[in-house]
């Protein structure tokens, strides 16, 4: 096993003695930071294209500062962790008591939160929370122990800190063997970067949520539709996604026309570039560290096999294609062979852009980049609109603005919908605060798990795509005990308003949901937009259920496509308060937020 | 700082499950679980209450089936670490308060009388559901400013895509100022028109309303036709001020904006204007004219 993207070692062996310019990204510039300048070639190899510094043991300096960086050509700032971006690789192992001192350089307060890490309350580095954050030029001790392996990240939970640049991948090596065999590794961060300042695109988004859609339907489609479809059905179409006052294309927020989106920090031109030896054995990390941004991941010529979803180890799984949510992490082997290079290429869910690296076996080479896929529209069946049923169809032409919030009308959907599903409907029972609420604009009227569904955008595209149904994780369920209780939760927004909450109550209005210490709970999620959510619960895994209630997969984020309704168990066995949010950074702080308190 | 070590709490917790919880916990000597929660009766120390609360919690599951990985017990040292005294504002947030301000219209044309500037424009400060509204609107012929308002109104989100609203409205022209107070909704009805509509009292007993509907028709992503009508009511004749009751006029305007990018785009198109009623023939009576269409080129820019 080698870990040629640097040199393993104490932090203070790279410790930068001056401040240095982060540049080069755009073009593929090597070193980022001095930990990668100053790595000796001790595993044969040149620093890496992007890429952070890997650092190991029990005992980390970490340095939050700002700097000037180089994305897209143009000099931006930026937050990074000991002069790097993203911040270093850090290497833990499991076990471990592990000491991180987190210093601030910066004007601001500032955090670091270890994105599926099991600790205390108190380490779990949420301002307000489970502490009071780190004060400028304040030095913050983070000290606990690992009781897990596997592969995650850690980041800020200071406003936009993520989005500016303070994310870095986390991994922690299992006492015992993995049951899978590697003969390298590599790291693939992806993220997304913006030349604007996080907070004022932020602002911007409020003012304007669908800037950057210019993929909206036009004139010119309604002609070309109305030829393809027949005139009268075009015009019932658009009727009905216009008396939901709607678009079908709103697939993401934010995308390639705000964004450039990294492997590793290099942007696809830089070609972060990752070395093997035809017939190794490579693991690849995958963790996305987006603060917006799904990724659609391939390896064209290569066969990945899934053998750990956020951390925790799965039945092996072979396929062609995976969706990686936001703050997901997904272990893949890939045996490379019969060419020299293969392209890490990773579309947005949007279709607008990508992230790209290479798999070579030396540096410098690259592999043909696919083209991106057809742009999806959302149908009314993701959104759980369903046109097929007897009756549903009429639904949404009922004078009440078909499922949507308008003046309670949603509210008596779930009866409406109750005759024409039957037994396996799972009519959602809408909570009363969301019934005329301002902050509310759909209801999903019959939702499912929908675990063996790729997702929008990925259908019957000719590949093996990754579903949650096909993710087991390889361990039994670890608690065994049936839910005492559920708990039902609605993800709720409105489009124009660009407001986000659960129940359509915004964190700053929420009261904290209480759990009980020790037990073990049922939440259910209904997801009531059009938007794609990944759903992070600090503190204590979230094991996904089956469509019957069984444990099936252990995981630190839930993702909720529109139109679905996904079940998981908490074993609530970490005293604390702890934060439960919509890993997209701008949902969260707009209000997709509530905190979790488990209390003895 | 101090560090969890769940590792001898789990096998202690492991040996007292392997022994059928039979161990008594005096037995059990670790300095983390004298009083665990999954043995037998609450000691009578004063966390005691604790764990009895999280046992019985969890005791309609773990009567028949008890975890497999126990729950380590609580430790003080535990309870410390889980509720610190911590700062609640330490958690930032999100301005609350945003704003924007857009110039839907700001335009010029060239007529017989000479050339004509308009501007149309809203602005609004506040949060998702309650936000103060500025809305101007005005005319310019001439040089000489032949109509100009504001509105100053406080807006309160009651539904999903409607908002009440309630202010003052100040005409500055024509004629001799005055001051209305104004009462009205606006949002989005189905098939995404946006929509206002608005009732006037003013400081003189008038009554007027004026209600405005607006569309946004993508011809491309870019190319945007945006039809729009206007159309004014007063309750009574307001000779003064050349208004006769009924419906005085209506304003049609049609405008195709390129979006050079979203907060800027040029436009050109075309306005038609005409009084109606008895507004008109008081308008005819003066010789004025009761109908005009003019072509405007503008730009439209929000910030
Ligand atoms: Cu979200």
């Amino acid at each position: 096993m080698k870990y040629d993207d640097s040199t393993p070692g104490r932090l203070g062996a790279f410790r930068p003695t001056r401040r240095q310019f982060v540049t080069g990204l755009a073009t593929g510039g090597a070193a980022l930071g001095l930990g990668l300048a100053r790595a000796p070639a001790s595993a044969g190899t040149p620093a890496r294209r992007g890429g952070a510094a890997l650092v190991t043991g029990t005992e980390f300096a970490l340095d939050i500062g700002a700097m000037p960086v180089d994305i897209t050509g143009r000099t931006r700032p930026a937050i990074t962790v000991n002069d790097s971006l993203p911040a270093p690789t850090l290497r833990w192992r499991e076990g471990d008591t592990v000491t991180v001192r987190v210093r601030n350089r910066l004007r601001d307060m500032t955090s670091i939160h270890w994105h599926g890490i099991l600790l205390p309350s108190n380490m779990d580095g949420v301002p307000g929370l489970s502490f009071n954050g780190i004060a400028p030029g304040e030095t913050f001790q983070y000290r606990f122990q690992l009781k897990q392996s596997g592969t995650y990240w850690y980041h800020s939970h200071s406003l936009f800190q993520e989005q500016a640049g303070l994310y870095g991948a986390l991994i922690v090596d299992p006492r015992e063997p993995a049951p899978y065999h590697y003969d390298r590794e590599h790291v693939v961060l992806l993220s997304d970067w913006t030349d604007l300042d996080p907070a004022a695109l932020y602002r911007r988004t409020k003012k304007m949520p669908e800037h950057d859609n210019y993929y909206q339907r036009t004139l010119v489609d309604f002609v070309r539709d109305a030829r393809r479809d027949g005139l009268a059905e075009t015009i019932a179409d658009r009727g009905m996604w216009g008396r939901m006052r709607m678009t079908p294309t709103d697939i993401s927020d934010i995308n390639a026309h705000t964004y450039t989106y990294l492997v590793n920090g290099a942007a696809p031109a830089g070609n972060w570039t990752g070395l093997f030896k035809p017939g190794e054995k490579v693991l690849l990390r995958f963790i996305n560290g987006s603060a917006m941004s799904y990724f659609d991941v391939r390896i064209p010529g290569l066969k990945m096999t899934v053998v750990a979803a956020d951390g925790q180890y799965i039945h092996p799984v072979s396929v062609d294609e995976f969706r990686i949510a936001v703050a997901e992490t997904f272990d893949v082997l890939v045996e490379p062979m019969g060419q020299d290079a293969f392209t890490i290429f990773a579309q947005d869910m949007g279709r607008t852009g990508y992230a790209r690296g290479t798999l070579a076996v030396r540096d410098g080479l690259a592999a043909p980049i696919p083209s991106r896929d057809p742009r999806p529209l959302l149908t009314m069946a993701d959104m759980a609109h369903d046109m097929g049923g007897h009756g549903a169809h009429k639904g949404m032409e009922g004078g009440c603005g078909a499922m949507m919030g308008e003046g309670g009308c949603g509210a008596n959907m779930g009866a409406m919908d109750h005759g024409a599903h039957g037994a396996t409907s799972n009519a959602p029972n809408h909570p009363a605060s969301e019934a005329g609420n301002p902050l509310v604009d759909m209801q999903s009227s019959a939702s499912e798990p929908k675990l063996d569904d790729p997702g929008i955008g990925l259908r019957d595209n000719g590949r093996q795509v990754l579903t949650y149904g096909a993710m087991h994780s390889l361990f039994e369920d670890p608690d065994g005990r049936e839910p005492g209780r559920t708990v039902e939760l609605h993800l709720t927004g409105h489009m124009e308003k660009f407001a986000w909450s659960f129940d359509g109550i915004p964190f700053a209005s929420a009261e904290p949901l209480r759990l009980k210490y020790g037990e073990r709970m049922r939440m259910v999620l209904v997801n009531d937009t059009m938007m794609q959510h990944p759903i992070h619960l600090h503190g204590v895994w979230s094991d996904l259920e089956d469509a019957d209630g069984g444990f099936h997969l252990r995981k630190h984020t839930i993702d909720m496509p529109p139109g679905t309704r996904r079940s998981y168990r908490v074993r609530a066995d970490a005293l604390g308060r702890w934060a439960f949010h919509c890993h997209l950074l701008y949902h969260m702080e707009a209000g997709m937020m509530r905190e979790v308190r488990i209390e003895a | 700082m101090k560090t969890h070590s769940p590792a001898p709490l789990g096998l202690v917790a492991a040996i007292a499950l392997t022994l059928g919880f039979a161990v008594p916990a005096s037995a059990q000597h670790h300095d983390h679980a004298h009083h665990r929660a999954t043995t037998d009766a609450p000691t009578q120390d004063a966390h005691a209450h604790h764990d009895h609360a999280a046992m019985s919690q969890a005791e309609p599951a773990t009567a028949s089936t008890a975890p497999r990985e126990p729950i380590p017990a609580i430790t003080p040292e535990d309870l410390a670490a889980a509720f610190p005294d911590i700062d609640h504002h330490a958690m930032q947030h999100a301005p609350a308060f945003n704003h924007k301000v857009t110039f839907n219209r700001l335009e010029a044309w060239d007529a017989d009388e000479g050339t004509g500037q308009a501007w149309e424009g809203s602005a609004w400060f506040g949060t998702d559901t309650d936000r103060l509204w500025l809305r101007s609107e005005g005319e310019r012929m001439g040089g000489h400013t032949e109509s100009a308002d504001l509105e100053v109104l406080y807006g309160r989100s009651v539904s999903p895509w409607w908002e009440v609203m309630a202010g003052i409205r100040h005409d500055f022209k024509p004629g001799n100022a005055r001051t209305w107070a104004a009462f009205g909704v606006q949002g989005m009805a189905p098939y995404r028109f946006e929509v206002s509509a608005t009732a006037y009292v003013s400081d003189d007993g008038q009554v007027a309303a004026n209600v405005e509907a607006e569309y946004t028709l993508r011809i491309t992503n870019r190319l945007i036709l945006q039809p729009l009508v206007e159309v004014d009511i007063a309750a009574d004749d307001d000779p003064d001020y050349g208004i006769g009751r009924g419906v005085t006029g209506i304003e049609a305007g049609l405008r195709l904006r390129y979006e050079i990018s979203r907060r800027f785009a040029p436009y050109v198109g075309v306005v038609h204007e005409r009084a109606l009623g008895d507004t008109a023939d008081l308008r005819r009576l003066e010789g004025e004219s009761v109908r005009d269409t003019r072509v405007v080129a503008g730009v439209r820019l929000w910030f």
